[in-house]
């Protein structure tokens, strides 16, 4: 039984806990926040692992195929008769999926939040901000209907601003938080346009409509929107490259990517949240709800998600290994891993054992939301703990973090992917789609793969060996109950969360998928992944040159890299230089000049004019009499003499 | 009987009205303007009453017409002279030109 009602308290309690924490927190609630947060979230994430043993178990099968069920639909604003904006909520295997990990994985940061923040000022709101991204995410990915998921995306991205600027009397995350809002906020551009030219096309904004007028080969809208082109290519294709466009912007794709780096401003909690776990992935969520169309109807659009995914993929595993904030190293492996997941769905093909892709890349979302919210989680853990983001200032804490370098290992192991940690199974599933499909997709993303255990050792035998510590001061220990709490079951999930029978559950025609495991094919990709840790450890596990002198002797690359290809001076090139300069000041010049000018003008001209004629307003009333009696006499002659 | 002729009358009017706007716009007493309007309007009363006695003996509209204009004209000098009264009170002067502040 899956009653719409029960299903929208799933969404209305983080609502509901964000405007009391909002209107209140600070005034009443104080230190409570973080507990009435929490209870809502803990509420919420209760009814979604309800839902999703109904939906899976229960109701959501019919013949063996996963339905998609419009659990509540509310028409919010009605355009023509085909044309309306609705509020629901649809229940398929993905946003079952989807609102699992997103409460849970919010369930987790809240929890820990509890410790992690505690004493900051601003404790309430920083929870209210927590449960307005909760409700914004949930709504996402429960729309119905592709304007409502446009809403929700901005709602996320509002509250993504918010956190990230969290700590607003910091220069940096102020710059930080308007990066990401614009970029983003551009790439949405491109969404929006998308969906025009969707919704135009196929006059409805309802998904489920949507993909049926869009697939269906006899169908007249598909013909009607693949027979109109602009610059060579269909409709259809522009519409699905430019929802991409705005997927590929808040999933941080190549070259859309420049915001996630620096949203790691925001405090740790909210980067494991919102910038490794959830918010991110909304792209890639995009394109899996819109699949059908991009893999029945567009191929091309397709092969475009694809090499994007991959090539962020590579580029940002190559960035990854030189950085040394150990937060950024981790913005960097999250927007491989979504590369991942993005070129997972570009080579797989709709239905069936070729929908295998499909399904990889939801299986990588899944267990990768558990282990890298797990590292950002471990990482805020040793940043509370050293007071500091650099590689440089740690080293040598396993004997003071048992428990965080533990699940942080094991963590590493899971993105590493090495069996038997949730990451190798997904990362096993998506290579052998890519393998199945793309053979230069598949070698790059196994070389990807090979970097990823680099860096992510390079990382943990960073933090956890190395030099010894040496600490100033005494020390708080490890972290309170709430920290430790939330590391101890996301390492559990990261070790079981790969032996769910995810294709059971998630595929892209709703049927049951058989995946079984090659091992033959599974030796390669776990040998790389190796290699890359012993080459991390004999790197960095004692404090040694050998890594220095490698940075030394490929100079000029690992400048490049370090310096994130020095992409973000080409978009400060790119937007002060030439759109400021190009188009920015003469507009202000126009504005200023013509615009303001012609307006300056009127009033100059009025009061000129006012100047003159008020002196006719004297006060005198024999003047006024003057006037009037001229006034008649002019009348006169007009009227009796001019127009007879 | 003879008849005075009409143009001997209207050129009675005629000079009793300019001779009115002439006073209007010149003095600056308002006593002395106000006796102005008065000319203004009897000289209006003339020409209704010749007008109604040349072109239409048999009716009376015309002299109705001058009588209106005459019990108005009472009600207005009152009122005026009211009017001067106050001015006198707060000014201290019936000069015309020492109002000029009221425009504000």
């Amino acid at each position: 039984m899956l009653e719409g009602k029960v299903i929208s308290l799933i969404i209305l309690l983080p609502l509901i806990s964000f405007l009391i924490l909002g209107f209140f927190g600070r005034r009443y609630f104080k230190t409570f926040s973080g507990i009435v947060g929490t209870t809502s979230i803990f509420a919420s994430a209760l009814l979604s692992l309800i839902t999703a043993y109904q939906y899976f178990f229960v109701v959501g099968q019919v013949n063996g195929v996963y339905q998609k069920i419009i659990a509540l639909k509310y028409t919010w604003l009605q355009f023509t008769p085909n044309i309306s904006i609705d509020l629901g909520i649809i229940l398929d295997p993905i946003s079952v999926m989807m609102i699992v990990v997103v409460t849970f994985i919010s369930l987790m940061v809240h929890v820990y939040s509890l410790g992690y923040m505690k004493g900051e000022d601003r404790f309430s709101v920083y929870y209210s901000f927590l449960s307005l991204f909760t409700f914004s995410m949930l709504g996402l990915v429960l729309a119905c209907n592709i304007f409502q998921i446009y809403i929700f995306w901005e709602l996320v991205g509002v509250s993504s601003f918010l956190l990230i600027g969290f700590y607003y009397d910091k220069p940096s995350a102020v710059a930080a938080s308007k990066k990401a809002f614009i970029v983003t906020r551009f790439a949405d551009l491109g969404f929006l346009i998308g969906i025009l030219i969707l919704s135009f096309n196929a006059e409805t904004l309802d998904f489920e409509t949507l993909i049926q007028r869009l697939t269906s080969p006899e169908s007249n809208f598909l013909k009607g929107i693949v027979a109109s082109s602009f610059l060579g290519f269909s409709a259809l294709s522009w519409g699905l490259v430019l929802v991409f466009m705005g997927g590929a912007g808040k999933s941080a794709m190549f070259p859309l990517h420049i915001w996630l780096p620096d949203a790691m401003e925001g405090p740790t909690p909210v980067s494991a949240l919102i910038h490794a776990a959830t918010m991110v992935v909304a792209g890639v969520y995009l394109v899996a709800r819109l699949f059908p169309i991009y893999a029945l109807s567009c191929p091309g659009a397709l092969h475009v998600v694809a090499y994007v995914g991959i090539f962020s993929s590579l580029f940002a595993a190559i960035i990854a290994c030189t950085q040394t904030d150990i937060k950024r190293v981790l913005a960097f492996s999250t927007m491989s891993q979504i590369g991942f997941m993005m070129f997972a769905l570009g080579v797989s093909s709709y239905g069936g054992e070729n929908g295998l892709g499909y399904m990889a890349s939801m299986f990588h979302l899944f267990t990768h939301a558990m282990f890298k919210a797990l590292l950002f989680l471990g990482a805020g853990a040793v940043i509370h703990y050293v007071h500091s983001n650099e590689i440089k200032d740690m080293g040598g804490l396993r004997k003071f973090m048992p428990i965080t370098h533990l699940t942080f290992l094991i963590a590493c192991l899971a993105i590493a992917g090495i069996p038997p940690f949730a990451g190798f199974f997904s990362k096993e599933e998506i290579l052998s789609a890519a393998f199945q499909s793309n053979p230069v997709i598949f070698y790059l993303a196994i070389a990807t793969a090979g970097i990823t255990a680099f860096y992510m050792f390079r990382l943990y035998f960073s933090i956890f060996w190395n030099k010894e510590a040496h600490l100033h001061g005494e020390h708080h220990g490890e972290g309170s109950g709430t920290m430790l709490l939330p590391l101890v079951i996301l390492g559990v999930c990261s070790i079981v969360a790969g032996f769910v029978p995810f294709g059971k559950f998630v595929s892209s025609d709703g049927a049951e998928l058989h995946t079984e495991m090659h091992l033959t094919f599974s030796i390669a990709p776990v040998l790389i992944a190796l290699g890359g840790i012993f080459l991390a450890m004999s790197f960095y596990k004692n404090a040694n040159e050998k890594a220095n002198n490698i940075s030394v002797a490929l100079k000029g690359i690992y400048t490049y890299a370090y310096n994130k290809f020095y992409f973000d001076e080409i978009y400060l090139f790119i937007t002060k230089k030439l759109i400021f300069n190009l188009i920015g000041r003469p507009a202000a010049w126009f504005d200023k000049n013509i615009v303001d000018g012609f307006i300056n003008l009127l009033a100059t001209l009025t009061q000129e004019i006012s100047d003159t004629i008020k002196g006719m307003q004297s006060g005198r009333v024999q003047n006024y009499a003057i006037y009037f009696f001229f006034g008649i006499i002019g009348f006169v002659i007009l009227f009796i003499f001019l127009l007879k | 009987m003879n008849q005075i002729p009409l143009e001997h009358i209207l050129f009675v009017s005629t000079a009793l009205f300019f001779i009115g706007v002439y006073g209007f716009f010149t003095r600056k007493n308002m006593i002395m303007m106000l006796m102005s309007v008065e000319l203004i309007l009897n000289s209006v009363n003339i020409n209704f009453i010749t007008f109604n006695k040349y072109l239409f003996p048999d009716k009376l509209n015309g002299v109705f017409f001058s009588i209106f204009i005459i019990v108005i004209a009472a009600a207005e000098a009152a009122v005026a002279i009211a009017i001067i009264i106050n001015l006198y009170r707060s000014h201290n002067s019936i000069d015309v030109d020492d109002t000029n502040e009221m425009k504000y």
